[in-house]
């Protein structure tokens, strides 16, 4: 289990002062005009050594992306945007970042800019965060008062700007390129790429879109050093991170964990285990809706980090770790999604417009068992036309769950439709 | 309600006030010159905020003449976004989140008992005006599910009776107790801490229990 001194959220449940002298007690704004007379190119490098990977779902090494920014300007300002739109069914762990924990993002924040060259953030935070941004904001205020950002930010003679922009209800602006669209004031549709964002992201200049986390971490990272963070977890999945435990487990929680424990060591540590024991578990989806579920056969020995997870045909997401006892009916459970990845589709393109409804009206029919057998595979087929047809990952985020039920659960689909089938020819 | 159209009266103006204003300024200050469109999601929320939580028509007409924006591309926006309210709601708009991981911990029963107690179906506002019911998706609160928004406050861990009391404070004009309805803090395992242990005592202050 990861020991306390290696924690880097140290405030993640709120107990203590969130907001300036607390967390300089816990060691923030610590000697960050160092950090950054460390100069861009070995800010970069050590980030990448730290194989820190994206913790917003995608898992692209943070380090990397930020070396695509161009080293030279050629007159267009640069921003880091931050991805506060945390909108992914079973995921609240940046909420308890900006409100328990702020000045983590804010000087991640800096030192992420500074090392993109860019003189201002945009963080976008989810509507519906209203207190959350309330706190943010707070933060915001204090830094620029203590001059740690500001037109001088730390002493450093750089000038760093934050700005929160709040979203107003809509997941797919968690998307980096529909983000971009909204904040400059436009529907949140995903952009074609390429080009991308380094190159063409917000204003047409070059941007980095980064998950809150993912910024949050990387003042401690630098302070404590490269190699501590890489000897944390597994290779290629390396450090800590924070786990969002929900669903039928006894103490469902947020919890920073090392990289690479055991989904069954997690669940029994710090959510008190699954609701009626381990054997009463049927499934879990372990990194967000959008991952395929993983049946209790599954989850045994599985760890939990990116690649352990990607072998056994699911994903580490976000790391929101959905649980469901034997008392859930998975179908319905499923289809909860489709009805949702259905709400939130932007319209663009239509596989995604048209396949999410009609995913959604097939999977109605597999929960009430009145599909017929052959359309598991037809619903198979068509989840495997809308994957990868799509202009963002939310045509792949829609058919993902409904593939891991055919893959797992076939046996439920088709005995529920013999039950309907028993039912009406009984009835008549 | 069901299969009829409803009819609500669209005010003839609209202008921010005062203290609108200031909060406009901050806005628009935040975003670099030519690119004021930026603003035009602040700018309507603001105005909702002025206007009892919902946007008519002449107040998107009025912030796209402000930030110079064709009227359609204000519309556009204003119908994507799910918090933008384009017909009159309730004082309080409850909203209900039953996406998986409410659903899992019983978000059913959180329905049931804002249906019962409001007397109102998904969608609809209570003949005093004072509550208006909503199906929301994911709010971002899953380990204190199941859990509903009102106005911007979130309620967590609910159940039956929680629901209820939070409903009837509001009724009555007060102000009841946002987040975890079940005396844990915030999103710690209820049971007690299993890391960060130091902060027990810091814990038994904030709950009351010191």
């Amino acid at each position: 289990m990861l020991a306390d001194k290696d924690r880097i959220f140290t405030n993640l449940y709120g107990l203590e002062d969130p907001f300036l002298a607390g967390a300089k007690k816990r060691g923030d704004w610590d000697g960050t005009k160092k950090i950054l007379g460390l100069g861009r190119e070995e800010i970069v490098t050590r980030i990448k050594a730290s194989g820190l990977r994206g913790r917003g779902g995608a898992g692209f090494s943070t380090g990397m992306k930020w070396s695509f920014m161009p080293k030279q300007s050629d007159g267009r300002p640069h921003y880091l945007v931050i991805n506060a739109d945390e909108g992914e069914p079973g995921t609240c762990k940046d909420r308890e970042i900006m409100r328990h924990d702020p000045h983590k993002l804010i000087e991640g924040a800096l030192v992420a800019s500074f090392a993109m060259g860019a003189n201002a953030a945009y963080c976008y935070v989810r509507g519906e965060f209203y207190r959350e941004t309330e706190a943010l904001q707070r933060a915001v205020d204090e830094a620029y008062d203590a001059g740690l950002i500001g037109d001088d930010a730390c002493g450093s003679g750089y000038k760093f700007d934050f700005y929160i922009h709040r979203g107003m209800g809509a997941y797919i602006c968690g998307e980096e390129t529909a983000l971009i669209e909204s904040l400059e004031g436009k529907k949140g549709q995903p952009r074609l790429k390429p080009p991308f964002p380094a190159n063409v992201g917000l204003y047409g200049t070059p941007t980095t879109v980064n998950n809150v986390e993912s910024i949050a971490v990387a003042p401690e990272i630098l302070r404590r050093g490269a190699d501590w963070f890489a000897g944390l977890g597994r290779p290629n999945n390396t450090g800590t991170k924070l786990f969002i435990i929900s669903g039928h487990v006894n103490q469902p929680c947020t919890v920073e964990e090392e990289m690479g424990i055991p989904l069954k060591e997690l669940l029994e540590k710090h959510a008190g285990g699954v609701r009626g024991g381990w054997d009463n578990l049927l499934a879990v989806i372990p990194g967000g809706a959008s991952v395929p579920v993983l049946p209790k056969k599954l989850c045994e020995n599985v760890l939990m980090d990116f690649d352990s997870l990607r072998e056994v045909q699911s994903g580490l997401g976000t790391a929101a770790v959905m649980v469901m006892d034997k008392s859930t009916d998975i179908v319905r459970a499923i289809t909860r999604l489709s009805a949702f990845y259905k709400h939130e589709s932007c319209g663009q393109c239509t596989p995604c417009r048209e396949g999410t409804g009609w995913m959604w009206r097939m999977m109605k029919k597999m929960a009430a068992g009145t599909a017929h057998v052959d359309e598991i595979d037809m619903l198979e087929e068509v989840t495997r036309q809308i994957e990868g047809h799509t202009i963002c990952a939310l045509g792949d985020a829609a058919a993902w769950p409904i593939q891991g039920l055919i893959r797992h659960f076939r046996p439920e689909l088709e005995k529920r439709i013999a039950e309907a089938k028993a039912g009406t020819s009984q009835a008549a | 309600m069901s299969g009829q159209v409803e009819t609500f009266e669209q005010p003839a103006h609209f202008s921010f006030s005062s203290d609108s204003m200031k909060a406009v300024d901050a806005v628009i200050a935040k975003y670099p010159a030519g690119w004021q469109a930026s603003a035009v999601m602040p700018l309507l929320d603001i105005a909702q905020r002025q206007h009892d939580g919902w946007l008519p028509r002449v107040a998107m007409d009025y912030v796209a003449e402000m930030l110079g924006m064709p009227r359609i591309r204000v519309y556009e926006v204003a119908t994507f976004y799910t918090m933008y309210n384009l017909k009159p709601i309730g004082r309080f708009h409850v909203q209900v989140c039953t996406n998986l991981p409410c659903w899992l911990r019983g978000s059913d029963d959180i329905v049931a008992s804002c249906r019962r107690k409001l007397g109102v179906e998904m969608g609809e506002t209570t003949d005093d005006g004072l509550f208006t019911l909503s199906e929301a998706e994911c709010l971002g609160a899953c380990v204190n599910a199941p859990m509903m928004q009102i106005n911007d406050d979130f309620y967590e861990d609910l159940d039956a009776g929680s629901t209820e009391s939070v409903l009837t404070e509001l009724t009555i004009g007060g102000t009841p107790k946002t987040g975890s309805q079940i005396g844990r803090y915030t999103c710690e395992p209820a049971s007690g801490l299993t890391s960060l242990e130091h902060q027990a005592d810091a814990r038994a202050v904030k709950l009351g229990d010191a």
